[in-house]
């Protein structure tokens, strides 16, 4: 009833409203936000310049640089990589197209313990692929930026794909009569429709690898100011009994994710608008 | 949650506390299941303690007809001691250094503030020291800490801020460094800093380290726990790695301590108490030493005398550092050296 | 809607007077492109998907069957196997039903704040595990809010299965509602409408007409839900205890072996876990399918 007269903005014939929006409010508060909350909570406890004392060390900056640089440039080569697998999953017939296809949520599914053991393994200085590469890999940087490529995957493919498959060929054919070749018709019809997605799956990408940390603790260096991920920094100010240090970092991290997120809904929301939905 | 063999524990459990009196059991929810113990340990000690363990079972049985089980966790030093802080229900801690141990006292009271001198020798019932592991046939040439810091040679040892045996091994180098300069603060930072330019990977525990040395081939020599080097050598290959003993090292003396406010409730002080000074009797000793661990006893000590290179000098931290808390507050905690040496960079 | 990919379709701009040549259809790119494009694909997908899942198998099995079986059946293993189990079958059936009284609010109503609860939904999925789990540990723990009163009644939480399912819960807490919620804002509310038309109530529209529309949807976030819950590492390493036979999932049991030399061994484990993952891959792509045509369907359906 409360909710029903403060929140809805149509009225609405059918029922419910209140019973499932109050019990989803009341689990996303015990299990998600009183907890975060703690965080927070604990942070308050220190003083504005004690705050940004510990958020801005070199070291802390550092792993900023890392975990937010690693994660920026791995979803872009997702971004990339990821739209070719979709265009290619989408358009065009080749074997075993339908085990690749399922193969693209092997991130979503795989433990990360077990995705981070795998790839230092192989990108060891004596493994598979290590031994190959006249440059490391497994403890340095880019065996950070491989993991989260790994982990981001799914995200872009399976934002773009079903987009993609919706992508009417009529407007393409309308495209080709009045004279566009291949590449105008990609520029100029068919990606502009797909970017909202990609833009999507991009953030999602970026978005989960900023929070990894099974797979990448395996892989990572943590040499401090050089392979150290922020995650880890966390853990370390723990170790030391700083629990309102650890705290303070995690707000940093909590509120870049929540502004990461909230630009992603709003993004999806602008796009389903364009195709003419509920927003 | 019951392992197999807490099972048949169990079951025999049953009927020894019909014949042991409710008393020994804690609290009503536990009257039907066997005395376990919850032991918090770090990294090295795995093998050591199921080992000890099945003694000590089998020790106490004989004496009280109680069955015992006794739980293992196993983890970084300092992850550890935080994690009894923060509720994990320890009886005892046997832990990698005192500092840690001290924290459960400062930080939640969990133990009396002279909890060290309850035990003898200072609650350390073994010891161990700081070595170096390298690769067969020692291709660079190591033999002291003046070849650590040398040009073209990669140390592994894990991160001070994280693992106990890092602090350690950081605390041997500056030891060592003190040594050689004088007693000069600043060459020895000097020294320490040089040795870290030359570590390739910080690990955040021992075990890690070891294996990024053994298993991923990086480096040219691991600083580690004498006990862990010796563990490596017998399950990785006596053909692919030796062992250097360095001139100077520091005794390690991982503590090992009652948890005060756990066994009160849980009513298992008797038993805790007893598992602990097991440790110190010649069969505990015996176990400790075929672990690689250097037996306070001195007869066991004299039996094992050839596993041990006994030629190294040893200093205390106590000595040198006047005690762990004068240590962390000047090395490892925040502005302290190890700081300084990675700013710097 | 045209969405079927259809065959080549003919030329439009073939040029008066020049011989016959290959022909493709004016939406088609040239050949070289579509081998490039597919090669480059492939290539990525081998890299960064294909090596990985062959180490883990060519690990485990790299010293043998016996050691294979003997990892998989020793009692630290089998503990951990029940302990996963029992954080799946616990965290998913809440996600599930708080998946879809979300999904029901967001998808049928509209209201002030709901892009604020879309991202409070999603949240989880970007907080790093540590987090997670430092979470519970700053509420549950004997330092945090509550301080000893649970373990004064002997109940224990943290470093206990009640924390691991609770962490478990809050990492896997977003993928029900995640796949329901796009899936009912496309289906729209005209079906429930005309069921309300005919005197339904809310359980019987819930029950009868909007279930059964996204049941394939519904399974398909309760397994990616479940591969999430069983193969949560970093959340739960932290709430854990680490207390070999009691408190270890399959994850850190992995952690736990690979850490002790046994390589084999952890990769053996992991084999479990990877072999669960394909698993779900495999159901994951057959319920697919399934919910590609009920897109369809109501897509048509809506025009």
């Amino acid at each position: 009833m409360f909710l029903h007269k403060t929140l809805l903005k149509r009225h609405s014939v059918l029922p419910g409203f209140d019973l499932a929006l109050g019990f989803a409010l009341l689990y996303i508060s015990l299990i998600v936000l009183i907890p975060l909350s703690a965080v927070f909570l604990k942070t308050f406890t220190l003083t504005w310049q004690q705050f940004l004392d510990a958020t801005t060390t070199p070291r802390v900056m550092a792993s900023y640089r890392l975990t937010f640089g690693a994660s920026f440039l791995a979803a872009l080569l997702n971004a990339v990589f990821g739209f070719i697998v979709a265009w290619v999953l989408v358009r065009y017939t080749f074997p075993f197209k339908r085990v690749i296809d399922a193969l693209v949520d092997l991130p979503f599914a795989l433990p990360t313990a077990v995705a981070g053991i795998a790839l230092t393994a192989i990108y060891a200085h004596n493994g598979v692929l290590g031994q190959w590469l006249p440059f490391k890999v497994s403890f340095t940087p880019l065996g950070v930026w491989v993991a989260l490529v790994f982990i981001g995957l799914p995200f872009v493919v399976r934002t773009v794909q079903p987009v993609l498959e919706d992508v009417n060929r009529e407007l393409e054919e309308a495209a080709a009569t009045l004279g566009a070749n291949r590449w105008q018709t990609f520029g100029k019809v068919i990606f502009p429709i797909v970017m909202p997605a990609l833009l999507t799956g991009f953030a999602l990408a970026f978005a989960r690898a900023l929070g990894e940390y099974g797979s990448v603790i395996f892989i990572a260096g943590n040499m401090p100011m050089v392979s150290e991920i922020t995650p880890l920094l966390i853990i370390t100010r723990l170790e030391q009994y700083d629990y309102a240090g650890a705290t303070a970092i995690a707000v940093v991290m909590l509120v870049a994710s929540f502004a990461l997120l909230l630009l992603i809904n709003l993004l999806q929301s602008w796009a389903r608008k364009r195709q003419g939905g509920l927003a | 949650m019951k392992s197999v063999q807490s099972d048949r524990l169990g079951r025999r459990a049953l009927i020894a506390a019909l014949a042991t009196a409710a008393t020994l059991l804690g609290p009503a929810t536990l009257a039907q299941k066997p005395v376990s113990l919850l032991n918090v340990s770090y990294d090295p000690t795995r093998e050591l303690y199921v080992e000890f363990n099945k003694a000590f079972a089998a020790h106490w049985q004989k004496k009280t007809g109680e069955v015992l089980g006794v739980r293992q966790s196993h983890g970084g030093s300092g992850k550890q001691a935080r994690s009894v802080i923060d509720g994990l229900e320890a009886d005892v801690v046997t832990l990698a250094l005192a500092y840690d141990v001290d924290m459960l006292s400062k930080k939640a009271g969990l133990i009396p503030a002279d909890w060290q001198k309850r035990l003898a020798q200072n609650s350390s019932p073994y010891t161990s020291t700081i070595v170096f592991l390298v690769r067969k046939g020692n291709p660079k040439g190591i033999e002291d800490w003046d070849d650590l810091v040398k040009p073209g040679v990669s140390v592994v040892t894990p991160n001070p801020k994280t693992s106990g045996g890092a602090r350690w091994n950081y605390l041997a180098a500056w030891g060592y460094a003190l040594n050689k300069f004088g007693n000069h603060p600043a060459k020895a930072e000097k020294f320490v800093a040089d040795l870290f330019g030359n570590v390739p990977v910080l690990d955040s525990g021992a075990r890690g380290s070891t294996m990024t040395f053994t298993e991923r081939g990086i480096g040219d020599v691991l600083l580690a726990w004498e006990n862990e080097a010796y563990l490596s050598v017998k399950e990785l290959g006596p053909t692919r790695f030796e062992i250097v003993v360095p001139s100077l090292s520091i005794l390690t003396e991982p503590p090992v301590a009652v948890v005060d406010k756990n066994v009160d409730r849980r009513g298992t002080r008797a038993v805790s108490q007893a598992y602990l000074e097991f440790l110190y009797t010649p069969e505990g000793q015996e176990i400790a030493a075929r672990h690689h661990y250097r037996p306070r006893d001195a007869r066991v000590a004299a039996r094992y005398a050839s596993t041990f290179n006994v030629k190294v000098k040893l200093f205390t931290i106590d000595e040198l550092f006047g005690g762990w808390d004068k240590a962390q507050a000047a090395h490892f905690n925040d502005g302290g050296s190890f700081d300084r040496i990675y700013t710097r960079k | 809607m045209n969405t079927a990919a259809l065959p080549a379709k003919a030329p439009r701009a073939v040029a008066a007077g020049t011989a016959p040549r290959r022909i493709r259809a004016a939406t088609a790119e040239a050949p070289w492109v579509r081998m490039l494009l597919i090669g480059l694909a492939l290539g990525f997908m081998t890299l960064f998907l294909f090596v990985p899942l062959v180490t883990v198998f060519y690990e485990a099995f790299k010293k043998g069957w016996d050691v294979y079986v003997a990892a998989v059946s020793e009692p630290d293993a089998l503990s951990a196997i029940k302990l996963t189990l029992i954080a799946a079958v616990i965290s998913v059936p809440l996600n599930l039903v708080f998946g879809v009284a979300a999904a029901w609010a967001i998808a049928k109503f509209e209201f002030h704040g709901k892009n604020l609860l879309l991202t409070l939904i999603d949240l989880p999925f970007s907080v790093s595990p540590v987090i997670a789990g430092l979470i519970y540990v700053l509420v549950f723990g004997l330092q945090g809010w509550f301080g000893s009163w649970f373990i004064d009644h002997d109940l224990k939480i943290i470093f206990a299965v009640p924390g691991i399912v609770l962490a478990t819960t809050f990492v896997t807490f977003p993928f029900v509602a995640r796949e329901l919620i796009p899936l009912m804002q496309a289906q729209g509310i005209e079906q429930e409408e005309a069921a309300r038309v005919l005197g339904a109530d809310g359980w019987q529209m819930l029950w009868r007409v909007t279930l059964p529309n996204v049941q394939w949807a519904l399974l398909y976030g309760v397994i990616l839900c479940n591969a999430r819950a069983m193969g949560e590492f970093g959340a739960v390493s932290v709430v854990s205890g680490h207390i070999r036979g009691q408190t270890n999932t399959l994850p850190l049991h992995i952690e736990i072996i690979y850490n002790e030399y046994q390589f084999a061994a952890a990769f053996a484990v992991a084999s479990l876990l990877a072999l669960l993952a394909l698993v779900t891959l495999v159901l994951k792509y057959l319920v697919e399918q399934r919910v590609k045509t009920q897109l369809r369907c109501d897509g048509d359906r809506s025009e």
